[in-house]
């Protein structure tokens, strides 16, 4: 993985609900320095001068209360805890609610070559933020050869052979009205232990698909902005195979299959692929029975449940012509309805 | 599986038509081929994924062949690398 320094998260392209809006007010030269863990650190403890159990690398967050103590330590001169601070292993400094530190910190800390970055945020809501970002960053990830679309509001990652028609069936499907996320290379991320999020490994490449004999389109520009989004959940991993006749495919799809990514386990088919079959209908049908089992419909299962029941009814049935037909044989023999009306009443137990 | 590190000479780096070359010459071959950049892999018949690796001049790939005609490939696959994609 590349280095992750103070400027890339300075740089970090968040929107919205996301966004960390921070600004560098000092200490340029600690740009360059790396974070390498997700964790924040209040340094209240530690500018009382209490430095036990002191985590490394650390981001160091100032709310009120940090800043309210710089002032008091300012105005009595007693900076050597901060000093202590600056000589410890700490990537930067972030200052909340927009405060400015105090003079005798901007020189302790441009002394250091550590940067102090301010945000109009406040304190908890930065630590929030900036954890989830940081978290993203930190997750482990891998770049995978495939087609990421959102079909039906579900995330499909379609794999296979060079050749196979990925990117072909990945047109088709957003010329019917879905998106694409990424074509080719799939960057794919674990984010909090059970969600992959894939995107495109490039963003600054944007949009763009080759097609064998069209060669590279801007899907942008051709289907517009609906026809694409930044990143998706990955849902199902659809892995498209020339059809090989020897081998044995799933008919009735009973059984839940999965491949692991980045050990979470994704639903998986796999499609065999000849002239002839429309394959975005068949990941159009996929996805959309994958939407039914999560709501905890399973086509195959319910299929399978009538069909046994309905066996079962049949067996009663057939018990039942049985019974009756032995009946009357019995009456035949013995010449006449046996014991007036009440016979042709059949009982079955 | 054979394992090579190529050099990128030309100044412009691997943008299309190098890219293009890159493709032709291993799709030419039956064996998986695959180059890394860093943590970052990408295969080898995929226009778009040799062209997403950004790799400029100087650069450094690892190309990785597995199959029966590996031998072949890495060879073809270093003779382009070695004429800078018939540039310059």
């Amino acid at each position: 993985m590349k280095k992750f320094t103070v400027l890339d998260l300075l740089d970090l392209d968040l929107k919205e609900h996301n966004a960390l809006n921070l600004r560098c007010i000092g200490g340029r030269s600690g740009l360059a320095r790396e974070i390498t863990v997700s964790d924040l650190n209040r340094p209240g403890l530690a500018l009382a001068g209490f430095f036990e159990n002191f985590g490394p690398n650390r981001i160091q967050l100032f709310g009120r209360g940090e800043h309210a103590y710089l002032l008091k330590l300012e105005r009595e001169g007693a900076t050597a805890n901060l000093e202590e601070l600056f000589r410890r292993e700490i990537s930067c400094c972030v200052f909340t609610h927009m405060l400015t530190p105090p003079d005798a910190y901007i020189a302790i800390s441009e002394q250091a070559q550590v940067a102090t970055l301010q945000t109009d945020l406040g304190t908890s809501g930065f630590a929030e933020r900036v954890i989830r970002a940081l978290s993203n960053v930190f997750a482990p990830q891998e770049v995978t050869h495939g087609v990421l679309v959102e079909v039906f509001g579900i995330g499909v990652l379609i794999v296979g052979d060079s050749g196979v028609g990925k990117s072909e069936a990945a047109l088709e499907l957003i010329e019917r009205g879905h998106r694409l996320v990424a074509d080719d290379a799939v960057e794919i991320r674990c984010v909090s232990g059970n969600i992959l999020v894939g995107a495109g490994a490039h963003k600054t490449l944007g949009h763009h698909m080759e097609i064998r004999g069209l060669g590279i389109i801007n899907i942008t520009h051709i289907f517009g902005v609906g026809a694409i989004r930044d990143n998706k959940q990955v849902q199902l991993v659809v892995e498209l195979e020339l059809w090989d006749q020897n081998k044995v495919y799933d008919r009735i799809g009973a059984e839940d299959r999965t491949r692991e990514i980045l050990g979470v386990h994704v639903p998986y088919l796999q499609i065999p692929v000849k002239p002839g079959r429309n394959v975005p209908i068949i990941i159009e049908t996929a996805a959309m029975n994958e939407r039914l089992k999560k709501m905890g419909y399973y086509s195959a299962r319910e299929f399978n449940q009538s069909v046994l029941k309905w066996l079962e009814s049949e067996n009663a049935r057939n018990l039942y012509f049985e019974k009756r037909r032995e009946l009357l044989e019995r009456e035949q023999q013995n010449g006449g309805p046996a014991d007036g009306p009440g016979a042709s009443t059949v009982e079955i137990d | 599986m054979l394992e090579k590190e190529l050099t990128i000479k030309n100044r412009a780096g691997i943008h299309a038509r190098p890219a293009a070359l890159i493709v032709q010459t291993a799709t030419k071959f039956a064996c998986k081929i695959s180059f890394h950049k860093e943590n970052e892999t990408v295969n080898a018949k995929s226009i778009m994924g040799i062209i997403t690796l950004g790799a400029g001049h100087n650069t450094k790939l690892t190309v990785q062949a597995d199959g029966e005609d590996e031998q072949a490939a890495v060879e073809a696959l270093t003779r382009l690398f070695e004429n800078r994609f018939e540039e310059e």
